[in-house]
């Protein structure tokens, strides 16, 4: 890191939306060669900041500097012109076209009126080698993994001669081999004077690349330290403001009857490709299984079946001892399984609904909440209250808020307090901390532990390695389909669980 | 929970602007035109507000197009679109005056009867795009388009029907039974010199009434809005989502086809061929839209669009276009479609404003 040159600097940005400050004054350094960290809670307005700085946004108050000249930038074409990308967490790629292709869209460099592909597919292929990222400039983005997906957008902002690389949350659907080699191409990326600014939520990474973070709280700057310094529980209870428990407490607890059985289930996905091909899986009362793997390897149909959202060809699904196959999401919810669905906005919620109608979308032709047809909105508003003191759904008093309104960590607490009321024999929990910080993490993991302990069984779906083997008694690694290993969740190891994903036999 | 009323958050307020804002427009092309849109307005207004008599006929006009509207307005809050509530309107209407025309009953019960039959066309109308939809994924604004068009041949082939038509000549049917009729009892119809008064309005406010209770207060208006505004969590929930969808379509439908047995049975007395669609349910798409889907907002668009008819057929006698009611309708439909781009300039202007 090159302390002296100053790259980027943000001056007490204000950013208001009507009423609602957003960032107020925030303070942002970043240095030629470093990789800066910015770290918060959940709608702690990271975001925003970045929005500002990529020009998506203009700042009601403060000032830019980028490499010493102040700017005002009307959108990002003026932020790309300064020396600034940025790689979204959702990657914009057209998925037919050629890695080549979707790098110069848009700026493509021509000969006369065509497009001078030669050229600009040399250009790639330097590119690529210079840091490593070794992308094969003719294939197709839909034939090439999510991590190679990322690097095209990372080569698709250094195409267009960025300096400073703003990565939104880049290891969110990486498998931990892909977070390692991005985590490579990061250092090619500075040793060669290239900034980047990371937003993530996740400790680990900060510490395990990053030189220095700022942490923002609620739209307040708190402070920029230099990593080195801290530890993961000091940069948890900065971005906080309280201290924070990594460890799932846990007690050893021998499993009870078989709750849920699943024998030689097999199934298509949408394209007719047999995706389940003999999976065979028990979850135990007391117990949380974790189903560990890589995406696309048949967690989500096994999931969707599980949850009656779609049908198998064949096998069996048993809840204890009651066959349910192929029922409709009603029956399956009857027979005891209750799901925290991966896409809380797609299948957890209705996001226009307010929050005291969400929490009865199971129950709300049950007693008390309604009678002879009418909805009984006393016991619907006692139950919110209860539910969101109780789950620490905030803003407080968010009743009759639309849940779309809420912060995603927020909108998860609002499924998580339902699901867990719920109090079903077998809780499904699918990515339930996905895009939470650590602080709603901890609470959404106490919870699921809570139910194990009452004898409930558990099935944990997630692509985070960590969350897998902190919370789960047994581990099960799923691939092509079938379970191919298991290993208990007490010695697992992040190296032995990767292998095994990617295919590989256990040792 | 208290909120600070802010006006420029209002949609009644947008509304209104945007009625201001049609009559304006509607003031230029009457003076391209040639016209002095005070005199036109006049006219519009002394036709409505000058006598008792205009405003029970402005409630007459209104009737119709606000049960269209409430049905519009329906479909809209469940997640679908009923663009068939014209087709709806016109089966309604034409199984009123069949049933009228047909059936001997003693008073009360025929218009009963009548009004039932027609609740029902309405819905079986809709309920069979609605099957198209969720069996064999056909989008229901193609079919709702076509089966306004089916609706009406069908209306006209009924009606030059021999034991429908009336006898000796004409375009119409026979007049429907006055045993079917839903106009008031003479003194008041002597009493008011609206030889048309029915009971269509206090119908249409019922429908509203129930409407709203449905929706707000209904288990059942709370699976059809869970399914209307996201259907995935609504079936994740264990909701059946297609037997939401048909539920919702089919009450659109009915409450159209009542709109069509209201004029049938109050208004008209006798179904006449049909030279172009009529339009009942293309206005209720207005009267939803001008009253923000709610129902007791489409009272008053309605009763406004009603007014907006009946004052515009009094035009001509001042010599001035009774299209230019059309200019202005369609002027207020596209302000409010764009009243979020008023909304955003309004906050824009109050934070400078407030700095």
């Amino acid at each position: 890191m090159d302390e002296k040159t100053v790259v980027i600097e943000m001056k007490d940005i204000v950013k208001k939306f009507g009423d609602f400050t957003a960032n107020d004054g925030i303070n942002l350094t970043v240095h030629k060669g470093e990789v800066h960290a910015i770290l918060g809670e959940n709608g702690a307005g990271k975001s925003t900041l970045m929005n500002v700085l990529y020009g998506l946004y203009q700042p009601t108050s403060g000032q830019i500097f980028v490499k010493g000249k102040e700017m005002h930038f009307n959108g990002p074409k003026n932020a790309i012109e300064s020396g600034i990308g940025m790689v979204h967490q959702h990657f914009m790629l057209i998925q037919p076209f050629t890695v080549t292709d979707n790098i110069i869209l848009g700026v493509e460099p021509t000969k006369g009126l065509v497009v001078d592909k030669k050229t600009a597919r040399q250009k790639v292929v330097e590119l690529s080698e210079r840091y490593g990222m070794a992308v094969d400039p003719d294939a197709k983005i839909q034939d090439i993994s999510v991590g190679m997906q990322q690097r095209v957008e990372i080569l698709k902002v250094l195409y267009r001669g960025a300096d400073v690389l703003i990565l939104d949350e880049p290891t969110a659907s990486l498998t931990p081999q892909e977070i390692e080699e991005l985590m490579g191409i990061i250092e090619n990326l500075t040793a060669d004077g290239k900034s980047i600014i990371l937003i993530t939520h996740k400790l680990k990474e900060i510490k395990a690349c990053s030189d220095s973070c700022t942490i923002i709280r609620q739209g307040k700057y708190i402070q920029t330290v230099r990593v080195a310094d801290c530890s993961e529980n000091d940069l948890a209870a900065m971005m906080v403001g309280r201290a924070v428990s990594f460890s799932v407490n846990k007690q050893e607890q021998e499993p009870g009857d078989v709750v849920l059985e699943v024998k030689d289930l097999r199934a298509k996905d949408y394209r007719g490709v047999e995706i389940l091909q003999g999976l065979n899986l028990t979850v135990r009362s007391g117990e949380i299984v974790g189903l560990a793997g890589v995406d696309g390897n048949g967690q989500t149909e096994l999931v969707e079946i599980l949850t009656g959202l779609k049908k198998a060809e064949s096998g069996s699904v048993t809840m204890l001892g009651t066959d349910i196959f192929n029922k409709t999401p009603r029956e399956v919810f009857q027979y005891g399984v209750s799901s925290i669905p991966a896409d809380r906005q797609k299948h957890g919620l209705v996001l226009d609904f307010s929050v005291e109608d969400n929490l009865i979308l199971q129950h709300f032709e049950e007693e008390p909440f309604s009678s002879r047809g009418f909805l009984n909105r006393g016991p619907i508003r006692s139950q919110a209250s209860e539910l969101i003191e109780k789950f620490d759904v905030r803003p407080r008093a968010s009743e009759l808020r639309p849940a779309g309104t809420l912060s995603g960590g927020n909108q998860q607490k609002v499924i998580i307090a339902r699901e867990v009321t719920n109090d079903k024999e077998l809780l499904i929990a699918v990515n339930p901390t996905r895009g939470l910080d650590v602080g709603a993490i901890e609470f959404v993991h106490k919870y699921i532990v809570e139910q194990r302990n009452k004898g409930r069984a558990v099935l944990l779906v997630s692509f985070e390695l960590d969350e897998i083997m902190d919370l789960s008694d047994r581990i099960d690694v799923i691939f092509d389909g079938q379970i191919t290993g298991e290993v208990p969740g007490k010695d697992a190891n992040e190296k032995e669980l990767g292998f095994m994903m990617a295919g590989g036999k256990k040792a | 929970m208290k909120k600070k009323f802010n006006l420029f958050e209002a949609d009644v307020f947008y509304t209104i602007l945007a009625i201001i804002i049609g009559f304006i427009i509607g003031a230029i092309f009457l003076v391209i035109a040639g016209i002095s849109p005070a005199v036109a307005y006049g006219k519009l207004f002394s036709s409505v507000f000058s006598k008792p008599k205009y405003l029970i006929w402005t409630l007459i006009y209104a009737s119709p197009v606000i049960f269209t509207g409430l049905s519009v307005a329906f479909s809209f809050r469940t997640g679908v679109f009923n663009i068939g509530a014209e087709g709806q309107y016109i089966v309604g209407s034409l199984t009123a005056c069949v049933l009228g025309i047909l059936l001997k009953m003693p008073p009360v019960l025929h218009a009963v009867v009548c009004i039932l039959g027609a609740a029902l066309a309405g819905a079986l109308w809709s309920f069979i795009v609605g099957l198209m939809k969720v069996k064999r994924g056909i989008h229901e604004v193609l079919s709702f388009i076509m089966f306004n068009w089916i609706a009406f041949y069908l209306s006209n082939y009924v009606v030059n029907l021999e034991i429908i038509h009336k006898e000796g000549g004409g375009e119409a049917t026979k007049d429907v039974a006055a045993s079917a009729r839903i106009l008031f009892p003479q003194a008041i119809i002597k009493l008011t010199d609206c030889s048309a008064a029915n009971i269509g309005f206090i119908l249409a406010v019922a429908a509203a009434i129930a409407m709203w209770i449905i929706i707000e207060k209904t288990t059942l208006g709370f699976r059809l809005k869970a399914v209307g505004f996201n259907r995935n969590a609504a079936e994740y929930a264990g909701i059946n989502a297609d037997a939401s969808i048909l539920t919702a379509l089919s009450i659109s439908g009915a409450l159209a086809g009542i709109g069509g047995a209201v004029q049938i049975l109050g208004m008209g007395g006798r179904l006449s061929q049909l030279a172009a669609q009529e339009g009942f349910g293309f206005e209720g798409i207005t009267v939803a839209l001008v009253g923000s889907s709610s129902p007791i907002g489409c009272i008053f668009s309605g009763i406004f669009y009603g007014a907006m008819k009946y004052g515009g057929s009094k035009l001509t006698m001042v010599k001035a276009p009774s299209e230019v009611i059309n200019i202005i309708m369609g002027c207020v439909i596209i302000f409010i479609a764009i009243s979020h781009v008023f909304k955003a300039l309004f906050n824009r202007f109050s934070r400078k404003g407030a700095k």
